[in-house]
């Protein structure tokens, strides 16, 4: 290397810059533009000829023909190491907060800052010794993070066996300290500090399988687990209309998900939301750990306003972070908010390519890009035969609310689990607004199977009778399909609909859904007699009521059982 | 400063010229035959620069002079502006001084997520279906979703003069002269002229000036709020912005995403509207616009796209601002605090209203209307007449006890059934009692 090779700006449309050079480039390289005083990060995505175009991960205002381009021989990476828990970063790794420090209220077009402080000193403490044989991922130490113990791996990029030819031992050491030292065959060496760079657009492929994801991760939301559920190292999307409540339910998962570290990508979106998190994540305690949320939450954010070329390559930093502490053997959800807009974000480069668009001019390769983010999702198992996992949820902003357009229906046949948000019930302040009957998931819940089908089964009729009844009025129901529909409705009231706003009522642990479940099970199940409608119309009204009453009673405490009591004496 | 007269290409309002050393998005100095106009530059391929002429491309010559002045658009900014009009391209409307003081670039970088602030400060505006209903926060960014022909530009002109913040900023784009003068008009009856800044892009004018109107009036009021001032952003019509982007980008021969627009319309949009912001220890910026939609069609590409990117609509039917559809996505931010009734009643007389609605449909169908519909039909006539005619103008509190009055006046206590310590409280006859 020694000399870096330069280029010289030849052209420029938006955000894409075309750049001609002498020797050679790489694709997908990191490059500088050099315009006035700033140096502007890019990303070389297509090469044509002598001329590369880059596409530029800032406003390109100013840049002119024959300005000058470094190529910085890397591909787009992040930095791996502890201290990235707690910490808000852009699409770019760039830590939002220290930036703000240095720059104030806006965003300085080319100001780029180290995502892990390098001053910052860490406890560490050796697992392997001298002489051990590793290989990539296995780990090496560890140091602690907040509430976790941080593994410290060997790179991911290794190839084949290696030999620790030196380690420290337990001390306090900088980030970028060599802690050790591995030797190969070949007699190459290589140092180990706390802090390793990886491409983000490549998956880390350090485990030893990836495995089906069969156990059922617990989001506390009951429609969800009980209907539609996600899995442990599974993917489900949430595509629905603006209002009705995508961003709401995201953060709901965010909060009471079952995992150890949650990723919140927010791509694209309100500036406004992620602010709401920001303020909020801080003072919330996370019930598992005792410690606030913010310390298992990382929060990627590239707003709507932001640079869009850091937008696409966000959801990658996102991802690559998630795996980055499955490696250390947790579990880990990714929430992408919007895929929507990162779709976007590809469909303005191609434009800007000039590539032949497919439909509605989203760029040929959108269902692969989809396809292959969520493929980064999995159970997997490690080399040490511990398991981690990603989990990612991606929410989808469907143009028109019809989900019929490309990137929903990309998703769709990649995820796992399908949660289609509804106009109609986010309308009829029915929350969370799944719809019950078009949703689905293909991974299996933690409660009773066929009573669930069962219990589908009367919200499909339930649908079906109150559909029949705008037409007929009550008058032309019979009595058994009227307590069919009253049925269904009791159960989208009383099991399917949460208040987000209640602190009980907000989030069910998974045994209270199979306790409280079983109960509803009981009224679905049993035979009433009504003489007239209105008789069947009160029941439900108060069998309504008393359970609302009893979701926001604490699980197992003595007004909980009182309630519960109460109910199960109207259903004998 | 070098001049370059080789024009090799002129198609809907952008001309290309072979010119060296050109930066992007720079302006240039256009002189033909019809006259001087500013131009920037939208696109650089080798020698070939492209360049939408503001004053539009008709009446130019191939070998007409372009001058590139080496800097980006900028808008002057000064305490002089402050009850100024100016066009799209920054020059005086008025017969004011051209001023060219203090000049700043428009269109500048994003705020830092970081800096921002969870908004709590609601926005008075005297109409009850707003300040009862979905309740305007300072530093909210929301559209007004209207069909054309909709009273949308007077009710604008209403938040504006009824808000209590320090500075309004009107841009108006593809404005009917008569909307124009409207809102002069309205400005200077009430008073307000002098806490005015406008920039006028009228229907006659160029298409392409009207691209530059939200920037300007959006880099003019981002350097008020810096220096402490809450200002009030009103764009009219956002529609026509998006459609003049969509001229630009056909006529530069791009692939269109959906009916034509191009696919950055989101990003487009959002670079706007996420100027909306509360500076922590400085001012604000609260923007309203307007997004006319065609066909009265809420899944048209622009409503569509701004739904995504604003914190809710006020959704404009029938010269009212329609309950369902309309949504303030940070009222729960302040309702909260204003008095204890508020989102009770917020609550309970839109269920009511839903059901009234659903009895009107009954009524047309001819089902048999019982007591409780008639009594709903009552509630709804009032609702209608006192709370959402657009001309009632009362304090949120005074709007508040009307709708206990409304309540009482048509139904009973239980019927209505809220809890009783707001009903010990407020409901009429009751607090005589105390």
């Amino acid at each position: 290397m020694g000399i870096q090779r330069k280029g010289v700006v030849s052209g420029v449309n938006g955000n894409m810059v075309a750049v001609s050079f002498e020797d050679q480039v790489m694709q997908n390289e990191v490059a500088y533009v050099v315009s006035g005083g700033d140096r502007l990060k890019a990303e070389v995505i297509r090469v044509k000829g002598r001329t590369a175009d880059l596409q530029v991960f800032e406003d390109t205002l100013g840049v002119r023909i024959g300005d000058t381009v470094e190529f910085s021989n890397e591909l787009l990476s992040v930095a791996l190491g502890p201290g990235l828990l707690g910490q808000v970063f852009d699409g770019l790794q760039n830590p939002l907060e220290d930036l703000a420090q240095a720059h104030g209220f806006f965003l300085k077009r080319g100001a780029y800052l180290s995502a892990l402080d390098p001053d910052s000193r860490w406890e560490f403490t050796p697992i392997k010794r001298k002489g051990d044989k590793v290989r990539a991922g296995a780990k090496l130490g560890t140091v602690p993070e907040r509430m976790f113990s941080h593994a410290i791996m060997v790179p991911f990029g290794l190839e084949g066996e290696w030999e620790v030819s030196e380690i420290v031992s337990k001390s306090e050491v900088a980030l970028k300290d060599r802690v050790a030292e591995l030797t190969n065959e070949a007699g190459e060496t290589i140092a180990v500090t706390l802090v390793q760079n990886w491409p983000v657009k490549l998956p880390i492929r350090a485990y030893a399988q990836k495995m089906k994801p069969s156990k059922p991760l617990v989001t506390k939301i009951r429609i969800i687990d009980t209907l539609v559920p996600v899995a442990v190292g599974g993917t489900f999307c949430t595509p629905g209309p603006f209002g009705a409540g995508k961003t709401v339910l995201q953060h709901l998962l965010s909060r009471h998900a079952d995992v150890d570290v949650v990723i919140v990508a927010a791509c694209g979106e309100r500036a406004g939301e992620v602010v709401e998190v920001l303020t909020e994540f801080p003072h919330l305690s996370d019930p598992r750990t005792g410690r606030t949320l913010m310390d298992r939450t990382i929060i990627i954010c590239n707003t709507s306003s932001m640079p869009v070329a850091a937008r696409e390559s966000s959801v990658y930093t996102a991802v690559t972070l998630a795996e980055y502490y499955r490696q250390m053997g947790l579990n880990v959800l990714l929430l992408a908010d919007s895929t929507s807009r990162w779709a976007q974000a590809m469909r303005e480069m191609s434009g800007r390519l000039e590539e032949i668009p497919g439909e509605e001019a989203f760029p040929a390769y959108l269902e692969s890009r989809i396809a292959s983010f969520y493929e980064r999702a999995g159970l997997v198992k490690l080399y040490d035969g511990s398991t981690g996992s990603v989990t990612i949820g991606g929410s989808v902003s469907p143009a028109g609310g019809n989900f019929e357009e490309p990137v929903t229906q990309a998703t769709l046949k990649v995820v796992g689990a399908f949660h289609g948000l509804s106009r109609a019930r986010a309308n009829a302040r029915r929350y969370p607004a799944i719809d019950p009957l078009e949703s689905w998931s293909k991974y299996p819940t933690f409660v009773d199977a066929e009573n669930v089908e069962k219990s589908r089964r009367i919200l499909r009729r339930s649908a079906e009778v109150g559909q029949m009844m705008k037409v007929v009025g009550e008058e032309g129901t019979t009595m058994a399909d009227f307590v069919e529909y009253l049925k269904g409705e009791f159960f989208d009231g009383v099991y399917l609909q949460q208040n987000a706003f209640d602190k009980t009522d907000e989030a069910t642990s998974a045994d209270r859904q199979v306790h409280v479940f079983d109960v509803v099970e009981k009224v679905m199940d049993h035979v009433f007699s009504f003489k007239t409608k209105e008789e069947a119309r009160q029941f439900f009204q108060e069998l309504r009521r008393s359970f609302i009453n009893w979701n926001s009673q604490a699980f197992g405490s003595d007004e909980f059982r009182r309630t519960e009591g109460e109910i199960r004496q109207r259903i004998v | 400063m070098k001049i370059y007269t080789e024009i090799t290409r002129i198609a809907g309002d952008v001309i290309t010229v072979e010119a060296e050393g050109v930066g992007y998005r720079e302006l240039a100095e256009v002189r033909s035959p019809q006259g001087l106009s500013l131009a920037q530059v939208i696109r650089i391929d080798g020698k070939r620069v492209s360049l939408q002429v503001l004053a539009g491309s008709r009446g130019i010559t191939t070998d007409a002079r372009v001058r590139f002045l080496n800097r980006p658009m900028q808008v002057p900014f000064s305490d002089g502006l402050k009850g100024r009009v100016f066009t799209g391209s920054g020059e005086p409307r008025d017969n004011g001084p051209v001023l060219r003081d203090g000049m700043i670039p428009i269109g500048g970088p994003s705020v830092n997520p970081a800096r921002r602030v969870v908004p709590k400060t609601m926005v008075r505006t005297g109409i009850p279906m707003i300040d009862i209903f979905n309740t305007l926060v300072e530093s909210q960014k929301l559209p007004i979703f209207s069909i054309a022909g909709e009273p949308y530009n007077p009710l604008l002109a209403r938040i504006a003069m009824q808000a209590e913040v320090d500075l309004i900023v009107l841009g108006g784009i593809g404005l009917k002269y008569d909307d124009y003068l409207f809102f002069r008009e309205t400005l200077e009856h009430e008073g307000a002229l002098a806490r005015s800044i406008m920039f006028i892009h009228t229907a006659s004018d160029p298409t392409v000036e009207g691209l530059l109107v939200p920037d300007m009036a959006l880099a003019v009021a981002e350097q008020f709020a810096l220096k402490g001032e809450r200002v009030l952003v009103l764009l009219t019509d956002m529609t026509n912005f998006a459609d003049a982007m969509k001229e630009i980008a056909i006529t530069m021969e791009q692939i269109p995403s959906n009916r034509g627009y191009p696919g950055d319309l989101y990003s487009q949009l959002a670079a706007r509207y996420e100027k909306a912001v509360d500076f922590k220890g400085a001012g604000s910026i609260t923007v309203l616009a307007v997004t006319t939609m065609p066909g009265d069609d809420v899944t048209h590409p622009v409503p569509d796209n701004t739904g995504y990117i604003t914190e809710g609509q006020f959704y404009l039917k029938g010269g009212r601002i329609e309950p369902f559809g309309s949504l303030s996505r940070l009222k729960q931010q302040v309702n909260g605090d204003t008095r204890a009734d508020h989102r009770a009643i917020m609550d309970r007389m839109i269920q009511l209203f839903a059901e009234y609605r659903e009895t009107l449909e009954k009524r047309s169908m001819g089902f048999h209307m019982s007591a409780w519909d008639e009594k709903l039909l009552k509630y709804g006539a009032r609702f209608e007449k006192e709370m959402m005619d657009l001309s009632v103008n009362i304090p949120l509190e005074r709007a508040l006890d009307l709708g206990w009055e409304i309540l009482a006046d048509c139904f009973t206590v239980s019927e209505v059934g809220m809890k009783q310590a707001l009903v010990d409280q407020f409901w009429p006859g009751e607090k005589e009692k105390k």
